[in-house]
């Protein structure tokens, strides 16, 4: 398991207040694309934010490649993180943006880091943006170099907190199109939160569906369709059918 | 694309101008009839004339003890309030001690505290620089915290999350983040530092536009005070425009375009 949670628990700081979420227990495979699916306000990003190192949950452990996660600080450069909002350096180019977690490691020559990019932009559709800046991109092209940055960070588990959340539906489309064709080569472990429930099923192997509060154990839904998979799957009939069900069982763990 | 630029100027700053030039021929008739005594209200071609007249005097020794006062009390106003705002952006507990103090300060009249200074410092270079200093370093240390202090959470996140140690959240993107905001505090800083300089001069000295005005006010030779104050507003404009370019300069190469 690359990552696997147990019996999380978090409150935000005013205590006896009720707990964000309590008892919480997920886990991830190496390659796998998992989706959390649930109401706004059920906890989803802060559990990312819990994943990431930057909030300290009040219980629980957190297990990275079988090793137990002592504290928050010990997790934080080691998993991927990409907010929603972009978050582009409105100063630095595309590809000084996209050096940045090289700059923060200097783990390699800067050659090195900079061949490594541009192949990486070039198969993200990017090529001949380089020297541009993020103001000049499009939404959908700034949400990919955020991607890119995630990727270049070299961590092998990203979170990813509705990424696509702010673009337009066709352009939505667009980059579901093309990040099941690149998705494939990439070998990462992705959680992925999401509100749009076609997103999911097409994107991922599983579904969490998070209530939030005190939810005793998280629904698990597994999306049980071939890879690789067209983006013009969610026509197909088992797909509505999987749609169905995934309405179906959040309708009900939310009237539950 | 000239007339353009030309045109553009004219309609944005063509009815001021226009003011202006109102005033200036109202002005010029009423003393030119005789409304008003030459040592109450000179007329502005009188005061054109001074200026010309006392010009090596005025731009060969007022001016440039000034513009030094001026220069060396915002250099020393940046230096200390910037490292000020950085310190306390880096501690909390300085920051809570000395935030309050420093909005307090500006309650203070500083013109009655000028005496003061000039007691300690002394009539030489030294004690005008430190009102210089006393007017100037308050907008810096404010621009500064609260620039670096109100910057991007969410940029500071996805640094932590990249790895990234305290310095090089504050070299990365709290610095860049807070320019803006400094720049505001140095536009402000230095139309204090002219002001600084002035009140410094008046309190005592041989030299400098400031001294310069108050003598020729005491003299009643009204035109030549009134050239004074013209150099000291122009100083303070000009200094104004070179920290306005700087940033133009400076954020323009940070892709921040305004």
């Amino acid at each position: 398991m690359l990552l696997s949670i147990t019996d999380l628990q978090y409150s935000f700081a005013a205590a006896h207040s009720q707990p964000v979420f309590s008892k919480l227990s997920m886990e991830a495979s190496q390659g796998e694309f998992i989706s959390l699916v649930g109401a706004s306000g059920c906890g989803k990003s802060t559990l990312f934010k819990i994943i990431a190192g930057l909030l300290e949950p009040a219980s629980g452990n957190i297990r990275i490649s079988g090793l137990p996660s002592l504290n928050a600080a010990s997790r934080l450069g080691k998993i991927g993180y990409m907010p929603q909002q972009d978050l582009l350096l409105p100063w630095r180019t595309v590809l000084d943006n996209c050096l940045l977690p090289w700059e923060l490691k200097r783990d390699c020559s800067k050659e090195d880091a900079v061949q490594q990019i541009r192949g990486l932009l070039h198969r993200f559709g990017l090529a001949g943006t380089e020297a541009a800046y993020p103001q000049e991109l499009s939404g959908g092209m700034r949400q990919r170099v955020a991607l890119l940055r995630t990727l270049a960070a070299g961590n092998d588990l990203l979170l990813l907190d509705e990424p696509f959340g702010a673009l337009d539906a066709i352009t939505k489309r667009e980059l579901h199109r093309w990040l099941l064709e690149l998705w494939g080569g990439l070998g990462k472990t992705v959680l992925f939160i999401t509100h749009d429930l076609e997103e999911a099923l097409l994107l991922s192997d599983r579904i969490y569906l998070m209530t939030g509060g005190s939810c005793e154990r998280l629904q698990e839904m597994t999306v049980d369709l071939p890879r690789p998979r067209h983006y013009q799957l969610n026509y197909q009939p088992q797909f509505i059918a999987l749609r169905e069900e995934l309405e179906r069982r959040l309708h009900e763990s939310i009237n539950h | 694309m000239r007339v353009s630029t030309i045109n553009r100027l004219l309609r944005n700053y063509g009815p001021a101008a226009l003011l202006v030039l109102l005033v200036l021929v109202v002005w010029e008739a009423a003393v030119r009839l005789g409304h008003f005594p030459p040592f109450i209200l000179p007329a502005p071609s009188s005061v054109w004339t001074a200026l010309v007249e006392q010009r090596s005097l005025l731009f060969g020794l007022h001016l440039p003890v000034t513009l030094q006062e001026t220069l060396l009390g915002f250099a020393a106003s940046v230096v200390c309030g910037t490292l000020l705002g950085v310190s306390m952006h880096l501690s909390r507990p300085l920051a809570k001690a000395v935030y309050p103090l420093l909005i307090v300060s500006q309650t203070v009249p500083l013109i009655a505290l000028s005496p003061i200074f000039i007691m300690w410092f002394g009539y030489t270079l030294g004690g005008k620089v430190a009102v210089v200093f006393l007017t100037a370093f308050f907008p810096v240390v404010v621009g500064t915290y609260d620039g670096l202090h109100k910057s991007g959470e969410q940029y500071r996140e996805l640094l932590l999350t990249l790895g990234a140690n305290r310095r090089q959240l504050l070299v990365k993107i709290q610095i860049p983040l807070a320019l803006p905001a400094f720049f505001s505090g140095l536009k402000l800083s230095i139309v204090y530092c002219v002001i600084g300089a002035t009140i410094g001069e008046w309190l005592g000295g041989s030299k400098g536009l400031g001294y310069y005005s108050r003598r020729m006010a005491g003299n009643l030779q009204s035109a030549e005070m009134f050239a004074a104050v013209c150099l000291l507003s122009a100083l303070g404009i000009m200094l104004f425009l070179c920290i306005i370019v700087l940033e133009k300069i400076l954020l323009k190469k940070r892709g921040f375009h305004r």
